[in-house]
């Protein structure tokens, strides 16, 4: 039986069997009853992803430490960090409301961005981590909540609804949280779940 | 060509990793590979989307009719619904944006909701036509959800920058507290639904 595991594939969304097939490097299979992703292959897609995990990781930080818009009406200025509206919210008594923005615009993206890290840093220089399967089931439970790139849509229209009452400065945290996504997405795009769940199939 | 659906095979593939191993003869078991609890289809699939759908339609209404925001401006006060912010967008020529986020506040909730409702109808009533459309629209419903999340962050957003005591200020409203429900109960219904349920309900109606 464990020779027939791994090769097969059955389609996430109607349940039809295929036999894992060598694609050519870029390309995307689909399931041949539903048009369903069933998975993709990258030239190194590890190394690529590992990369832009990086790079994420370092704008994600100053889109956490620098404000990302400056308001000035009448003469006063205020400023505000990815932290500080989830700080208003509590602090108005809408703690439901700050806990949602707070897990789906700050933690999920970290806790994606360092699991990646967490795992393919040790993976590229030869070894898999303690804890690999759980961190990749951990990233598996919180991505469809991972919604940075929502949040920034957010901030435009926030940005253009003021726009007539007030000057609207964009600081660093907007383009770095917007790079961030960007280098997420990318992140995501190229590695297929097979790729990581192999090395711990390989592992074990 | 031969098409056998794991379920036909005896195998089930894991929801989390996807590893497809034999279907242990009793009992639920645990993948071989990440040790996640296997299940042949997402548990008590039907049941649960239709709670969701249900909670999520119920706080639909005060979403859209309850104030999401107040905004004082030099002693002038402005109360915003969601329906409202849309509006304001638009008169002020920012038209592009306005149908964004109508599309994503207003449309893709309500959308979802009749959607959902539409394939969950599909299931029980075991429709054998537009299979792979039927799977496309739960593809869809599935990965636009997100978006609506925009609204929640627009007065996350104000309510944190416009904050000058009697200059002007922006304070979030308890609609804002049932429009993220909606949107969180939305995804729920949408991450509870097995578009797998709809190709067994019709291969058992085929044989039949």
């Amino acid at each position: 039986m464990s020779g027939m595991q791994g090769r097969w594939l059955a389609c996430h969304d109607c349940d039809l069997l295929h036999r894992l097939v060598d694609i050519p490097e870029g390309a995307a299979a689909r399931c041949r009853r539903c048009g369903s992703p069933l998975y993709v292959r990258h030239h190194r897609a590890l190394e690529k992803a590992l990369a832009f995990a990086m790079a994420a990781l370092a704008l994600f930080l100053v889109a956490n430490l620098f404000p990302f818009l400056a308001f000035e009406f009448s003469g006063s200025t205020t400023q505000t960090t990815l932290i500080s509206g989830v700080e208003q919210l509590w602090q108005e008594d809408f703690p439901m409301v700050a806990l949602l923005v707070l897990f789906t615009a700050i933690l999920v993206p970290g806790v994606q961005i360092c699991i990646l890290l967490y795992t393919l840093l040790p993976v590229h220089f030869g070894h898999l981590p303690r804890g690999t399967v759980w961190a990749f089931r951990a990233t598996d439970a919180v991505s469809p909540w991972g919604m940075a790139d929502v949040f920034i849509l957010g901030v435009i229209v926030s940005a253009v609804k003021l726009a007539d009452m007030a000057r609207i400065i964009p600081g660093p945290a907007l383009w770095a949280l917007g790079g961030a996504v960007l280098l997420l997405a990318a992140a995501a795009s190229v590695i297929d779940d097979q790729d990581l769940w192999g090395l711990v199939e390989a592992d074990a | 060509m031969t098409a056998i659906t794991a379920k036909q095979a005896g195998l089930v593939s894991c929801h989390v990793c996807g590893l497809v191993s034999r279907r242990p003869a009793s009992g639920d078991g645990h993948c071989p590979r990440c040790h996640a609890r296997l299940h042949l289809r997402k548990k008590d699939s039907l049941t649960r989307t239709w709670a969701f759908l249900v909670a999520a339609m119920i706080c639909y209404l005060p979403a859209n009719m309850l104030p999401v925001m107040k905004t004082v401006t030099l002693g002038r006060t402005q109360t915003d619904t969601i329906l409202s912010g849309v509006y304001y967008l638009f008169s002020h020529g920012q038209w592009p944006l306005a149908l964004i986020v109508f599309v994503a506040s207003v449309l893709v909730p309500l959308g979802k909701v009749i959607l959902l409702a539409f394939l969950l109808a599909s299931v029980h009533g075991r429709w054998t036509g537009r299979m792979v459309i039927r799977t496309r629209v739960y593809r869809l419903v599935d990965f636009v959800g997100r978006w609506s999340m925009v609204d929640v962050y627009v007065v996350t957003v104000l309510a944190a920058l416009v904050s000058l005591g009697n200059l002007a200020t922006v304070t979030p409203q308890p609609g804002i507290v049932f429009f993220g429900a909606v949107v969180v109960l939305t995804m729920f219904a949408a991450m509870s639904f097995d578009p797998r349920l709809m190709w067994d309900a019709a291969e058992s109606n085929a044989h039949e």
